[in-house]
Parts: structure tokens; C-alpha cells; sequence
């Protein structure tokens, strides 16, 4: 089988996608490669059509009708029955294996909205041991101890009685745990969360987010995260990859991510937050929009919206440059030849505040 | 939820009540004559006239109408199959309606199922296109065309089906009409089913489905019919009425002595059969009362939110 990360457990290998749709192909995916290790956090970070999803959808096979992937590898590593190590590039599996060996059992995911993703017609307690019967070999009644088990894991008290609940029953918070319980029914080994706490209110969200840290620190199951809400990505994650119009640009651990960024869109971002010491009233934002993928981008694809773009932004892609062994960033402003860019005073400050107030916590 | 089903069919009997006045009224103040008129002389009308007390007050026509109606009489035509009562003639009319009617509806959803769960599944692929070129035809081409086109082949060139209706060789000479009733049925539940099935297959909860690892016939069952059979009943409950009381022109073409063709009769005879048109208005109606209330109660069976909201409504 192709070769493999030793370390990894998943590895997207030049993970190519694009979409046929009646205004033209849309190369929505260019190239995504990304690494999973066992136990850790990984959080895809980006604007809204950046291809996060797809590329986590990509893995669980949920790829709409019209994608097509063009090239590359999603490498998954297992230990099959005899307790030899396996690698499967989940893109060559048919729908039907996948589903059987790969989905609920070893990769399970989270959706963004609770209201919309639980099915109205059937009651909380036969949607979750649904997921355990089809995987394991497990009688009804071993799978109903199962799932009162993961409701009681997720927190929802009362597990007995909300069992029959239908989930309109349930509010927006308890219908996520629901979810999550789903999820973790047939013991996975990564969990996907596509941006689960957006549609949810801030409370909540806080605590969905403590719950999903807990149930990964308990299981050791690793989890890539999905979002565009850096207050999220700090809690929960230990590497973050920034994407930009269906590439990673800017990848390296929670710290060097924001104390460090390189990239001027991840500076964009981070100046985006909303603070409450900046003097400025307005909000920061990142002017313009992100380019249409109906047409191929010509050089850095942020070039356009890039205060900080040099004349070869226009021409040629950046490759990606190393900063430190987890720190990587594709951007020219690292070439050697590239003029001194140093990050906008302002987000200096910024981040510097940012670290006093995380070092208080230490 | 018996007190809610009590509370419905209470409704349901005070609509049919409304419904049946409405009629009685209705087809007394409309012109036309209710006797074979060319027939009959002035003096000889005047005399049936009185015979039936067409000349009392309209409200005392009414509670007389009534009080037969509650043993169960509906009189007697006043220009149709004269002298025999319309409760004889109506039951040998549903009974061909009905069975007619029923086997049309039978084949309709089934094959109109089968058609939309495999144009679904294929989504955007030859047989999805297929059943959407049948289901447009379907739609578009009458019944009774239909019927014609089968009685020609069927009848004319092979000889394998009668080319009227036989009572006593009732199945085998129902399938021409049951098929060509059948058809408008089946295209209408063909591509809701698709449509339905498609936007469901879409949903984030047969994503979610998918990702825990179900596929294939499981998934489909489970968690996409059921959700998409919500609104194919909706659609499917008129149609459901329209069969049963027969169609008007294929039971004319096809010599069904069904209670499409009396109702023509009843209208377009030599007289407006005043016993007869009221007859059947509340026949259907009530079917259609019937019809709507079984919906509804299904739909909770369906539906777990609404089957709550029911309950809510009983307290």
C-alpha cells in the first residue's frame, strides 16, 4: 500500500476535488494535505467555501453527486482482527464498504446544525443503537445498556425516560449531545466535527465544546475540528490548518498558530477577532471576498486581497515553507530573497495581550 | 388520542350535515326540470309533482329527506330507472366503482412507488430520466385516451382482453379500465415519491445516517421513505377519492355500469334526477370527509411531531 506517516492515523494525501455544476467545474479542493496523529486535536479553520467540509466529507464518503475527486489519497491506518497494521486509501473503498467497515466504526461524524441532522420519525434511543447494532454483534438488549451508557457519557440526565424522546422533544443543545452519542456509539477512533457548535447559543457552545475535550480525553480518540470561530480552535485544538480557497496555507501547533502566524491571511483572521481592548470601534476585517474557484486562481490566490502581496503573488503559487518542524506557511514573504515583512503593529499588541491573558491561566 | 379521533369524527359528521343541506337546497333552486318533461304533459307533471311534494316548502322537503335518509332510504329517481329505489341501483353502481376503483388505486401506488424509489436512487442516471419522461406522460395523457390506445391493441389486435365491461367475468375484464384509470395516479405518485425521496436523501439526517454506517435497503426504509411517505399521502388522498367514485368517461367508453356514468346519466338525462344527483353529491362527500379524516389520523401514525401535537390538542 501506498507509503504513510508512521505516526499518522489519517493523512489526506494531495487531496484534489472539484465540482461539475451548471455554471462550470468549480476546483473547489487544490491540493490538501494533512496529517492526523492518534489521540490529538486538528482543527481545519477557513472562510465560509474555503473546502473544509469537503474535505472531511471527501473521508466518510458524503461527497455530493457532482464531485469528482481528480487526484490524490485519504490514507486511513487500522489494526484489522488478527492485529496487523493496515493502511486503506479510503477514496478507492466502494460506498457500500466504506459504510460497513469504515463509517460509525472507525470514523464517525458530528454535523453543524442538531435541528436538522437527528430523523424527526424515530425516537433518540433507535437512532443510537442503530449505529451499534449494525457494527457490532450486539443483541437489543446489549445495545439498549449500550446506549443509555452514551447518553449518560454525553451528559443527558434522565437517560431512561429520553430513550423515547423524538428529538423535537429535545432542545438544540441536547439534540448535539444526541448526536455526539451517535457518533461515539460504536467506539470510533476519529471523530469528525464539522463546525458543531455554530448553530448553537454561546453557553451552550461552551459546554458542547468541554464535552466533546472530555469524551476525546477519556476515549483517546482523535478529532479533526471544523470551524471559522478561532475562539473555538484555541480551546479544543493542538494543531491548526489554516485554508484558503481549497489549500492549506498556513499549518503548525496551537502556539504557533497565534503568537506566530506567518501567513498574512492567518494575520487577517486573527486581526478579525472581535476584542474587547482594541481602540479601534470598528471591526477588522479582510477586505474583499475569496476568489471564485470557476476559475483557476493565477498565482497566490490571496494575492488580491493581500496588502502585504509582492509582484510574484501574480505569477506563481507559493510553495509551502518551513518555520519549524510543525510550522509551515505558503507564503513568498518567507522566500529569502522576499523583502522584511514584519506582522501589523497593531495584531503585535494584540497578540501580545492575548499571551499575558493565557499565561494567567497557567 | 381517542378523544381527539371522537372530536374529528364529530366534525366530519356536522360537515357532511352542512354539506348535504347545501346540495338539497342547491339543486332545487337550479333551472331544469327534474321528469323525462318532453314526455309528459303539463297536468301529468303537476300531478308528479304533487305526488312528491316538490310543491311543499323547501324546509319541510328537507326534513322530510332527512328523516328517510336516517333509515336509510334515498328515495326514489324521479326521472332514472323509474320505480326502483336508489339505494339498489346505487349499490350495484359502487360495487363496480369500487372494485374498479380499488384495483386502479392498488396499481397505481405500488407501481408509481416502485417507479419513484428506483428514479431516486438513480438519480440523474438513464432509469431517473425514464421515469420522469413516463411520469409527464402520465400526467399529460387522459385516461380514457389511454384506454382507447390499450382497448386497440389489447382488444383489437391481440384478443387477450374483452373490449367492454363483463360483471361476470369481473377481473379480467377490470384491468384495461383499472390500468388506464391507474395511470394518472401512478405518474403523480411516481415523481413525488422521486422528488420527495431525492430532497430527503439530501437531508442532514440521512447524512448523519450514513456516516454511523447505514446503506443500502436498511437506510432506505428506515429513514428515507419514512420521512418522504409524509407528504405522498397527502397527495395520494384526493386521488384516492377520485378513483372510487369512477371515472366518468373511461366508465361511458368501457360500458362500466359505475357510479361515474349514473352521475351523467343522473345530470345529462331527460330530466335533472333531483333523488339521484343528491345521492350522490353525498356520497362523495362523505368519501371524501372519510378519506381526509383517515389522512390525518395516518398522518400521526407517520409523523411522531404531529401525533404530539395531537395530544397537546386533547388536554
Amino acid at each position: 500500500m501506498a507509503e504513510m506517516n508512521e505516526k499518522a492515523i489519517l493523512q489526506f494525501q494531495d487531496l484534489d476535488i472539484s465540482f461539475r455544476t451548471n455554471a462550470g467545474t468549480v476546483h473547489a479542493i487544490r491540493g490538501v494535505n494533512l496529517d492526523l496523529q492518534r489521540g490529538e486535536t486538528v482543527a481545519i479553520v477557513g472562510e465560509s467555501g474555503s473546502g473544509k467540509s469537503v474535505t472531511v466529507k471527501a473521508c466518510v464518503g458524503l461527497l455530493d453527486a457532482n464531485a469528482t475527486v481528480n487526484s490524490g489519497k485519504i490514507l486511513y491506518r487500522y489494526t484489522d482482527e488478527k492485529g496487523a497494521q493496515q493502511v486503506v486509501d479510503l477514496l478507492t473503498l466502494p460506498k457500500r464498504e466504506l459504510r460497513r467497515t469504515i463509517n460509525g466504526s472507525k470514523i464517525a461524524m458530528v454535523f453543524q446544525d442538531p435541528m436538522t441532522s437527528l430523523d424527526p420519525t424515530m425516537t433518540i434511543g433507535k437512532q443510537i443503537m442503530e449505529g451499534i447494532l449494525i457494527h457490532k454483534k450486539a443483541d437489543k438488549a446489549a445495545a439498549r445498556a449500550r446506549a443509555l451508557e452514551l447518553l449518560e457519557l454525553v451528559g443527558i440526565t434522565d437517560a431512561e425516560r429520553r430513550m423515547k424522546a423524538y428529538p423535537h422533544q429535545l432542545s438544540g443543545g441536547m439534540r448535539q449531545r444526541v448526536v455526539i452519542a451517535i457518533a461515539l456509539a460504536s467506539d470510533p477512533e476519529i471523530l469528525i466535527c464539522d463546525e458543531p457548535t455554530t448553530a448553537l447559543d454561546v453557553t451552550i457552545q461552551a459546554r458542547i465544546l468541554e464535552l466533546i475535550k472530555d469524551v476525546q480525553k477519556r476515549l483517546g480518540i482523535s478529532v479533526i475540528y471544523i470551524t471559522h470561530d478561532l475562539g473555538v480552535v484555541a480551546k479544543v485544538a493542538d494543531y491548526v490548518n489554516v485554508m484558503y480557497a481549497g489549500k492549506i496555507i498556513e499549518v503548525g501547533n496551537v502556539n504557533e498558530i497565534f503568537y506566530e502566524p506567518k501567513h498574512p491571511y492567518t494575520w487577517g483572521l486573527l486581526a478579525a477577532m472581535p476584542d474587547l481592548e482594541t481602540d479601534d470601534d470598528r471591526l477588522a476585517s479582510i477586505p474583499g471576498s475569496p476568489p471564485n474557484l470557476l476559475h483557476e486562481p493565477v498565482g497566490d490566490a490571496f494575492a488580491a486581497r493581500n496588502a502585504f502581496a509582492l509582484k510574484i503573488d501574480e505569477k506563481a503559487e507559493p510553495p509551502m515553507f518551513k518555520i519549524s518542524d510543525t510550522h509551515y506557511a505558503a507564503t513568498w514573504l518567507l522566500h529569502p530573497d522576499a523583502p522584511k515583512v514584519e506582522m501589523p503593529t497593531e495584531l503585535v499588541a494584540r497578540l501580545e495581550r492575548a499571551r499575558k491573558e493565557a499565561e494567567k491561566y497557567l | 388520542m381517542a378523544k381527539y379521533i371522537l372530536k374529528r369524527i364529530g366534525l366530519a359528521v356536522a360537515t357532511l350535515l352542512l354539506i348535504i343541506f347545501v346540495l338539497f337546497v342547491l339543486v332545487r333552486i337550479m333551472p331544469g326540470n327534474p321528469f323525462p318533461s318532453e314526455r309528459m304533459s303539463a297536468e301529468q307533471i303537476a300531478n308528479k309533482r304533487a305526488e312528491m311534494g316538490l310543491d311543499d316548502p323547501i324546509l319541510v322537503q328537507f326534513g322530510r329527506y332527512m328523516v328517510n335518509l336516517a333509515h336509510g332510504d334515498f328515495g326514489k329517481g324521479t326521472s332514472l330507472y323509474y320505480g326502483a329505489p336508489i339505494t339498489t341501483v346505487l349499490t350495484t353502481c359502487i360495487f363496480n366503482s369500487f372494485r374498479i376503483g380499488g384495483l386502479a388505486i392498488l396499481m397505481g401506488t405500488t407501481v408509481g412507488l416502485i417507479l419513484g424509489i428506483t428514479a431516486a436512487l438513480n438519480k440523474g442516471h438513464f432509469l431517473d430520466h425514464f421515469c420522469t419522461v413516463f411520469s409527464i406522460l402520465g400526467v399529460c395523457v387522459p385516461g380514457y385516451v389511454f384506454l382507447i390506445f390499450l382497448q386497440y391493441f389489447f382488444s383489437y389486435k391481440m384478443s387477450v382482453f374483452p373490449y367492454f365491461f363483463d360483471a361476470s367475468r369481473f377481473l379480467y375484464s377490470s384491468i384495461l379500465p383499472a390500468l388506464s384509470l391507474s395511470l394518472f395516479t401512478m405518474s403523480t405518485v411516481a415523481r413525488f415519491t422521486r422528488n420527495e425521496m431525492v430532497e430527503v436523501m439530501d437531508s442532514d439526517y440521512v447524512h448523519l445516517a450514513e456516516s454511523k454506517g447505514m446503506y443500502g435497503s436498511k437506510l432506505v426504509t428506515r429513514h428515507i421513505l419514512r420521512n418522504a411517505l409524509i407528504p405522498i399521502v397527502t397527495v395520494l388522498a384526493p386521488l384516492v377519492v377520485d378513483l372510487l367514485t369512477g371515472a366518468l368517461v373511461i366508465e361511458k367508453i368501457y360500458g362500466i355500469n359505475g357510479i361515474g356514468k349514473l352521475m351523467v346519466d343522473a345530470i345529462a338525462g331527460e330530466g335533472v334526477d333531483y333523488n339521484y344527483v343528491l345521492a350522490l353529491g353525498i356520497l362523495y362527500s362523505a368519501l371524501y370527509i372519510g378519506i381526509m379524516l383517515v389522512v390525518d389520523l395516518l398522518y400521526g401514525v407517520l409523523d411522531p411531531r404531529i401525533r404530539v401535537s395531537a395530544k397537546e390538542g386533547d388536554a
